[in-house]
């Protein structure tokens, strides 16, 4: 037999990758992987790995590069643990529709059932959490599968496939041919948009006299923002976003009215109901974002616009649904819009917006108090980096903080983990985000908890030089569980207070220049010279350790019963 | 709005596909739902399969739900159906004592009267089918009982719909040729 024109499954693996462009992938090494990494090792000067410190960090890191890319993250990990321990970040990438392909080595074939050394049913533990899965037992299978996988993590709603490959399939010999994936009978990532129904929301749009639109990542992932841009320009609607949907239009714009949801602005949450017609973009109407669903719009027409027939009807009853992809039905129905502008109805964001300023804002961004507040480092961030800089951040209190005032210029800017809320997501994230914008300024912002769930990636930060600016606000607590038991448990603080390590010490340990803020005089400069700096850097701020984040709409309630306090 | 709890039949084609029906049955555990009855077979398209599912729900949900599955990759097309939408069957098996069968006269007039089969018969037992809806295997089981089942077992549901799912023709619309 002539073996000479063939190559191995591992080598195909590789090859694979390189057809579909990847340059950088995400992982860890171990047993049944072996033969992949080999390879790896072969063409390093074609494809990057980055080992990160844990297989979760590599999930994340992939999160973070697609999601600034637009690009497939690419994840690969060993069987049993390695594959378990991407988990969690494939569940994130699955609820936030990011496209990733994760690559895990299994045992050979013959051993599989045998409960062999690190032998995991990965396939049946990551079918709910993923938009597609797959194991490959005979080598020949590899290319075919892998095209598949990339066609179907990035196609119509992106999400996160798994191909889990055993140790004989990598060694076995195959003849290479690669061709990509352009379609599957039984898949269609996008569906046809409906003519008809863009008529009616353009006639519900042209005699409503109080729209509104709630925007999602949806514009982001199809690229549709300059065709949202015009659209609401030429229509003058009000627009929000929700916590994904965040960056997609700039915050100075002035039809830009802020975020809806729990955390979200004044203005958002209370006109939504109250508008005549809500239209939504890209979104899901996430409970977060909703309230209770009883009261949620009940005044309006819904406009839903989806690419996911599925999300259609799944938690409000639309009047109107444009399924399809937002950058070919936006500019559609743009076409049929009448030029208008609302100023009567944006007067009512404005004033409910200096009703939150007094109330809130204020407070939080030029506080009297002595206790620094995150708002006022988020402000100093958005300053030393002119609103330019991607922001990635972790869950909890400083997350809706940061969100919240963060200052967006450009899309693909901001990085969390939105519908999973994985504490431990951002330092990760913000590595794949540095690399999938290496021109571009990251700065993580972190609590001091969430830090410390993959506080071991500081390793990958100081193995590769990846300049990225981490901000932890250290609150001591886990804050916003500790806010929940303030209001809704008779401030019974169970296991929220944390009794913290110098965490200087061990940036410092990593070779991570290091300064940690206590004082308000301190906080520009260091902050200037943090987002100055080309190398990474941690910066540690002391803030408040028991505040609150507001407006707040407690859970069961409805969007217009926001609390400012 | 009247939404009340219905007994559905989901008539679900696949591609073959290992794994595809932990993904379907996942999607009913998610929800907490029990799955009543469950058969995969082949269908009337070649290389295609079918997921015959019982489940009760609301309408509400079911709706939801076949959208769940449909977002399946290799999920071809979900329907969900009422009893009065399907003719639908079942199998029962009854494995009694062949004893039974020649001292007490009345077993045959029950197997008789029910219009069920003898399968096999053997010296020491004999095995009844019978297929229909589900009252009738359980009448059957109820006048069998008292001479001792050896064993009984029932299949899931299958069922085809009165109105057609045009299976073929959302397969031409998805190929590329």
């Amino acid at each position: 037999m002539n073996n000479s024109n063939k190559i191995s499954g591992a080598e195909a693996v590789i090859r694979c990758l390189l057809e579909e462009g990847v340059d950088l992938i995400y992982g860890y090494p171990g047993g049944a992987i072996m033969p992949i990494y080999d390879e790896l090792y072969k063409f390093q000067d074609q494809l990057i790995h980055i080992l990160t410190r844990h297989e979760q960090g590599a999930t994340h890191a992939a999160q973070g590069y697609s999601r600034v890319s637009g690009k497939v993250g690419v994840v690969t990990a060993t069987s049993g643990p390695g594959a378990t321990n991407l988990v969690t970040g494939i569940a994130d990438a699955q609820i936030d529709s990011t496209p990733m392909v994760c690559i895990t080595g299994q045992v050979a074939s013959h051993l599989l059932g045998s409960d062999a050394f690190q032998e995991t049913d990965i396939i049946g533990i990551s079918t709910p959490v993923t938009k597609w899965n797959c194991q490959i037992t005979k080598a020949a299978d590899i290319p075919e599968v892998l095209a598949k996988a990339f066609y179907i993590a990035k196609s119509g709603r992106p999400g996160p496939v798994l191909v889990d490959i055993t140790k004989d399939a990598q060694f076995e010999l195959m003849e290479f041919k690669y061709k990509k994936c352009k379609s599957i009978r039984s898949y269609k990532p996008v569906p046809n948009y409906s003519i008809r129904e863009i008529k009616k929301a353009s006639e519900l749009i042209n005699s409503a006299k109080k729209p509104f639109i709630v925007w999602g990542q949806g514009v982001i992932l199809g690229n549709a923002e300059n065709e949202f841009k015009n659209f609401i320009e030429k229509t003058g609607i009000p627009a929000a976003w929700t916590i994904l949907g965040l960056s997609g239009l700039p915050t100075d714009h002035p039809l830009n009215v802020g975020m809806v949801g729990m955390h979200g602005n004044y203005g958002p949450n209370v006109l939504t109901n109250e508008c005549d017609l809500l239209l939504a973009i890209g979104m899901r109407f996430d409970d977060r974002v909703t309230g209770n669903l009883d009261h949620y719009a009940k005044q309006a027409k819904i406009i839903h616009f989806e690419i996911d027939p599925a999300e259609l009807n799944k938690n409000v009853e639309v009047d109107v649904a444009i399924l399809g992809d937002v950058k070919q039905t936006i500019p559609e129905l743009t076409k049929l819009v009448d030029k208008k502008t609302h100023p009567k109805w944006i007067k009512k964001f404005h004033s409910f917006y200096k009703k939150e300023y007094e109330k809130v804002i204020k407070d939080d961004l030029n506080p009297s108090k002595k206790g620094l507040t995150m708002g006022e480092v988020i402000k100093e961030i958005n300053q030393a980096s002119k609103g330019d800089a991607i922001i990635v951040t972790d869950v909890g209190q400083h997350q809706m903080v940061a969100c919240r005032y963060a200052k967006f210029n450009k899309s693909k800017s901001n990085v969390t983990s939105g519908g999973l809320g994985t504490m431990g997501f951002a330092l990760p994230a913000a590595i794949g985000a540095k690399m999938g914008a290496p021109s571009r300024e990251v700065v993580a912002v972190i609590g001091d908890g969430g830090y410390q769930m993959t506080i071991q990636e500081l390793g990958t930060i100081f193995q590769t030089g990846c300049a990225v600016k981490i901000v932890v606000l250290n609150n001591e607590f886990l804050g916003m569980v500790r806010q929940w038991q303030q209001m809704f448990f008779d401030k019974r603080y169970a296991s929220t207070e944390m009794i913290n390590p110098d965490f200087i010490t061990i940036a410092k340990g990593y070779n991570i220049d290091a300064k940690k803020v206590t004082k308000r005089e301190e906080l520009k400069s260091s902050i200037k010279k943090m987002i100055n700096s080309k190398k990474p850097y941690f910066l540690e701020v002391k803030v408040e350790k028991e505040a609150n984040v507001f407006p707040m709409i407690p859970s069961g309630a409805s969007v217009s019963e926001v609390r400012l306090e | 709005m009247n939404d009340k709890i219905n007994t559905y039949t989901l008539s679900i084609y696949t591609e073959n596909n290992i794994g595809l029906l932990n993904r379907i049955s996942a999607i009913f555990l998610k929800r907490h739902i029990n799955i009543e009855s469950l058969t995969t077979s082949q269908s009337e398209i070649d290389n295609i399969f079918r997921f015959v599912i019982v489940v009760s729900v609301l309408e509400s949900k079911i709706k939801r739900i076949i959208k769940q599955i449909e977002k399946q990759i290799e999920v071809i097309a979900a329907f969900y159906h009422t009893d009065k939408e399907t003719i639908f069957l079942e199998t029962a098996l009854y494995k009694v004592k062949s004893k039974s069968l020649f001292d007490e006269k009345h077993i045959q007039k029950i197997i008789k009267d029910s219009q069920a089969n003898i399968v096999t018969v053997s010296p020491n037992y004999f095995v009844i089918e019978k297929t229909g809806w589900r009252e009738e295997t359980e009448k059957l089981y109820v006048s069998l009982e008292p001479y001792g089942l050896l064993q009984f077992v029932r299949s899931g549901r299958i069922s085809v719909s009165k109105k057609p799912m045009n299976i073929s023709n959302i397969l031409g619309l998805n190929t590329e040729k």
